[in-house]
């Protein structure tokens, strides 16, 4: 494994054989994206393109006839906007949210771990148990968030039961089970600031907004791209905590919950279109694609200062 | 390196159980999703089974309901999974269209299968062919509350619709525009899909589909007149949304019902264990109203089957037929009763005396004779149809006669798909 | 708790120059608040998972006969221990797999000047964006073609290395300075070595933050694992938990009380090594 002192001063071998070393370090990966992700991913590009019920029935080729319906369905039109609207809420909600405790918790050294603890025990509980409690909390005419609002004297509001509001109420849900997760990422984002900066800061007297503007937000920068990433990758594929919402009528009422995965997944196993769930596949692929490109495009950018 | 160990390891052990199992036995791999009475029960009929046929080897093994299409389509379509599985009749057309059954073998003539089941079974012929043997049928009635009726001087139980929502209304009770208890819990999603499918729409005078079911007949004026009616018991006090009441989605109505929110619901067979199990109060059963004294009776009437997949070939095909046979013989189709409480898809088990009189399952076996099955060619997507035109009444005050002419028109696209396959 | 790990400088003494707000006591209100809130939910699942099943149908939040009876029945009468060990197992083999060849690949994307790099990056990161929908029945199929459905394998197969991880080691290894690395090389140390004797151990919080949370991934995955496992003893938790909810309802008492079991554990190991886990997200080899 040591390679003699001798091939290394010559620059050229040098960086042949550590390109070498690359190569045998990457090839098991790189074998397994290919065969466990890359191509099972064209096999669903290949099935697109048929009218594929299942493996045992004979499924002709129909060239773009599963896209060009793609285009015909206001049904996935709904799942898709939805998904983009959980994504525009949920994002930006989890980023302030997670941020947001962090620093909190960054302000307090008494029963730091008791809080960290509780904030991301929603994270790790069962979401078949989550949903469950999150309809419970919601319900129209016994839950305790409308008994809360009664005090306020705010009517009733059917959260989940409308289709204005299951949407916000869902996202809420995926929020708060996710908060743990973004809350760690800010947290040891905060942790790697240098505190000679907020030292200097200090000394100079400058306002808590300032320092937070100036200093904190330009170093989280990092942090603030991975957990935006993530968050947006989570909303674009979101299926469980929807599904668990609403196990018989998954992403209604009316459809007002509906994301794309979900829909995927209906089109696949419930109705046995299985090559039409695929093309669906592949636009989700895509659209994912094209956010994730532009975002690290644009939140990069913003690294460099 | 560890990958290929452990590839060759599993492999070298399913070629070994492979071996072990065809020089001895012929393996039947029997599947049905968890319901823990239904899976004890086949457990020991297998165990019964496995001893009168010691060259047979029936295996069962069971998946969660939410997911067991899934799991099946999954499965057969990989060309593994289950030799024998149970399914749902309005799974059929969709099944048989994705070849994951095959035909039920000559022992199991058409005729004989009509005159055990009666007409229902009908609904589970695909271009000529029976695919599966009926298991178990469920028809719809009320369950009420008989607190709730005394406290609201109800004395006794409604035989018209237009009694049933008067005593609903007087059930009912609500403050601050919030129900503290539902007169009648109404969930599109669960039951009452078919309520309105085989049963409101047939006694306003119309019918739910031509009679080759290749076409939508319920939106006609009587049809809408009945869709009109049971939408508007939401608005007119008398129902609440199922899952206005209890978390839990599709079971949302019978929950809300057990919990003692609701007074009525309609709701299966199926339900009666559920349902005793939890309720805290005096409750009873009674049949579906009609819509005027004397008037057409109409129930919806659905099944479980049992059906061969194309796994089960030569002499797995002749086990799985035996134990096929043996699942639906009179004997266990009686102890299927007495374990699980699934009434038999058998006209004569059904028409015991001792049945017909208990005061639970006597209102469901007196519905038997008249009940209809829809024929489903894709339950889900159908279900969805209906079941979202009622909830945009409610939800969104969409017209009702534009909603339910939407759910026609869905509803009708997914038959016309079908047909032209 | 005590914690065995060192570094305590950043967590004893208090960080009063980060941020300064007008009140302690403020930050503490708004901190319970906001954990009463969060912790609502999770109360209440523990809370359910302490009542009798007609007990779930009944108004209030506190048990009106409290019992550990759901807790015995999951232990005893279903297969919750063989669940709960098998999904250990996947969760705890798949995480060993993704630290070693994440931090691996991460590393040598870099660390390593070799030509198709961004490529094999990009490459590498595209495949996170695949929907696992997309990926589920080609899986399938090519698990039972290779005679490995229904194992152990095959449960952990596709977790096995992480694009996501990569990405994540990838950026803590860019954090370390090359002339760690450099000296090194320059006394002969292999290139496999500096990976494992220099590298690994400078990103090491990294692992654990990595390793908690592909644990928890795996441990909660419900699609995969319920597509590929036949047998009764092959369940992981989450595919065992669903067969409480059924056709005619959900036994909720249940399926709260095996939830809780299977949050328990992993809240533990949380709360105890908490600080290692968020320092794990922070680079602590190029704090100085």
């Amino acid at each position: 494994m040591t390679q003699s002192p001798r091939a290394k001063r010559s620059g050229l071998t040098l960086a042949g054989r550590q390109a070498v070393w690359a190569y045998v370090f990457l090839i098991t990966p790189l074998l397994f994206f290919l065969l466990v992700r890359i191509y099972p991913a064209f096999e669903s590009l290949r099935l697109s393109f048929l009218d594929y019920r299942s493996p045992l029935t004979v499924n002709p080729f129909i060239g773009l006839e599963n896209f060009q319906e793609m285009t015909q369905d206001a049904t996935l039109h709904r799942a898709l906007l939805n998904t983009l609207l959980y994504a525009v809420i949920g994002v930006p909600a989890q980023l302030v949210l997670g941020l947001g405790v962090a620093m909190l918790l960054q302000g307090i050294n008494k029963y730091k771990g008791i809080y960290r603890a509780i904030y991301f025990a929603p994270y790790i509980t069962p979401i078949v148990a989550s949903a469950w409690v999150w309809q419970w909390l919601l319900n129209k005419n016994f839950g305790p968030v409308n008994a809360l609002l009664e005090q306020f004297g705010i009517p009733a509001q059917p959260f989940l039961g409308s289709p204005d509001q299951a949407l916000v109420s869902a996202a809420a849900l995926v929020i708060w089970q996710q908060l743990g997760f973004q809350i760690v990422l800010f947290l040891a984002g905060l942790e790697g600031i240098p505190r000679v900066y907020y030292e200097a800061a200090s000394l100079d007297g400058v306002t808590t907004w300032t320092r937070f503007r100036y200093i904190t937000l330009p170093l989280l920068n990092a942090t603030v791209v991975f957990s935006v990433v993530i968050a947006t990758n989570g909303f674009l594929q979101l299926f469980a905590q929807v599904a668990n919402l609403n196990p018989t009528d998954q992403g209604g009422p009316l459809d007002s919950t509906l994301t794309v995965a979900l829909y995927i997944y209906r089109m696949a196993f419930q109705s046995s279109k299985m090559g039409y769930a695929a093309a669906i596949t592949v636009l989700l692929f895509a659209i994912i694609l094209l956010f994730t490109v532009f975002q690290l495009r644009v939140l990069r950018r913003r690294v460099e200062y | 390196m560890r990958k290929r160990f452990i590839v060759a390891i599993a492999s070298l052990t399913a070629a070994l159980a492979v071996a072990a199992a065809q020089s001895q036995k012929t393996q039947v791999v029997y599947w049905q999703y968890q319901f823990d009475s239904k899976v004890n029960l086949v457990n020991d009929l297998i165990a019964e089974f496995n001893k009168a046929n010691p060259d047979i080897e029936v295996k069962q093994e069971t998946f969660p309901y939410d997911s067991y299409i899934a799991k099946v389509k999954s499965s057969l379509g990989a060309g593994q999974g289950p030799d024998v599985a149970n399914l749902f009749y309005g799974w059929l057309p969709d099944w048989v269209g994705s070849n994951l059954l095959q035909p039920l073998p000559a022992s199991f003539p058409a005729k004989q299968l009509e005159e055990r089941v009666g007409s229902l079974v009908k609904a589970s012929k695909i271009n000529g062919q029976y695919y599966a043997v009926p298991t178990a049928v469920r028809v719809l009635a009320v369950f009420y509350n008989k607190d709730l009726f005394k406290a609201a001087g109800i004395t006794s139980v409604p035989k018209t619709w237009t009694e049933m929502e008067a005593d609903a209304k007087k059930i009912q009770k609500s403050d601050n525009g919030k129900v503290s208890v539902a007169g009648w819990a109404v969930q599109p999603e669960g039951q009452d899909h078919h309520l309105f499918r085989e049963v409101l729409s047939r006694q306003w005078g119309g019918k739910p589909y031509t009679t080759d079911f290749k076409k939508i007949a319920y939106n006609s004026l009587a049809g809408l007149e009945a869709f009109k009616w049971y939408t508007g018991l939401i608005e007119r006090g008398a129902a609440t949304r199922g899952l206005d009441l209890f978390p839990g989605s599709g079971n949302a109505y019978r929950d809300s019902f057990i919990s003692g929110r609701a007074g009525m619901i309609v709701d299966g067979s199926f339900a009666i264990s559920a349902i005793r199990n939890g309720a805290k109060f005096n409750w009873g059963v009674f049949e579906l109203p009609v819509r005027e004294a004397g008037g057409l009776r109409a129930n919806f009437g659905s099944y479980w089957v049992h059906g061969l997949t194309p796994n089960a070939k030569g002499a797995k095909l002749e086990a799985s037929t035996k134990w096929l046979k043996f699942l639906t013989s009179d004997d266990v189709q009686r102890r299927w009763l007495k374990a699980i409480g699934e009434l038999p898809a058998n006209t004569v088990l059904a028409a015991a005396p001792e049945l017909r009189k208990d005061p639970i399952y006597g209102p469901f076996i007196a519905s038997i004779p008249f009940a209809r099955a829809t024929f489903f060619v894709d339950e889900a997507g159908q279900r969805k149809a209906l079941s979202d035109a009622l909830n945009s009444v409610w939800l969104t005050k969409t017209d009702p006669a534009k909603a339910l002419e939407s759910a026609a028109s869905g509803e009708q696209k997914l038959l016309t798909d079908f047909f032209k396959r | 708790m005590s914690v065995p790990r060192a570094s305590s400088q950043t967590q004893s003494t208090p960080r009063p120059s980060s941020f300064r707000f007008t009140s302690r006591t403020w930050v503490y209100m708004a901190l319970t608040v906001g954990s009463v809130v969060t912790a609502f939910p999770f109360v209440w699942m523990l809370l359910t998972s302490l009542k009798t099943y007609s007990d779930v149908f009944q108004p209030g939040i506190l048990p009106a006969n409290p019992t550990l009876e759901n807790y015995a029945h999951v232990l005893e009468k279903t297969g919750y221990v063989r669940w709960f060990l098998n999904s250990v197992g996947v969760a705890a083999a798949t995480t060993v797999s993704v630290l070693f060849f994440d931090s691996l690949v991460g590393y040598t994307l870099a660390k390593m000047k070799f030509p198709g790099k961004e490529i094999i990056f990009v490459i590498i990161l595209s495949t996170v964006m695949i929907p696992t929908e997309m990926l589920v029945i080609p899986w399938y199929v090519s698990a039972l073609k290779l005679g490995i459905a229904d194992s152990y394998f095959a449960i952990a197969l596709p977790g096995l290395i992480s694009a996501f991880g990569v990405f994540l080691m990838r950026g803590f290894f860019e954090g370390i300075p090359d002339e760690l690395f450099d000296a090194a090389r320059m006394d002969g140390m292999g290139e496999f070595g500096l990976f494992t004797r220099i590298g690994l151990p400078l990103v090491k919080p990294a692992l654990a933050a990595l390793g908690i949370f592909t644990f928890l991934g795996n441990y909660n995955a419900y699609l995969w694992p319920l597509i590929i496992i036949q047998s009764a003893n092959m369940r992981t938790l989450p595919v065992g938990i669903a067969l409480f909810s059924g056709e005619s309802g959900a036994q909720w008492q249940l399926i709260m009380a095996a939830s809780s079991l299977a949050v328990i554990p992993v809240l533990l190991v949380f709360t105890v090594f908490q600080r290692q886990i968020i320092e794990g997200v922070v680079l602590t080899g190029v704090k100085g």
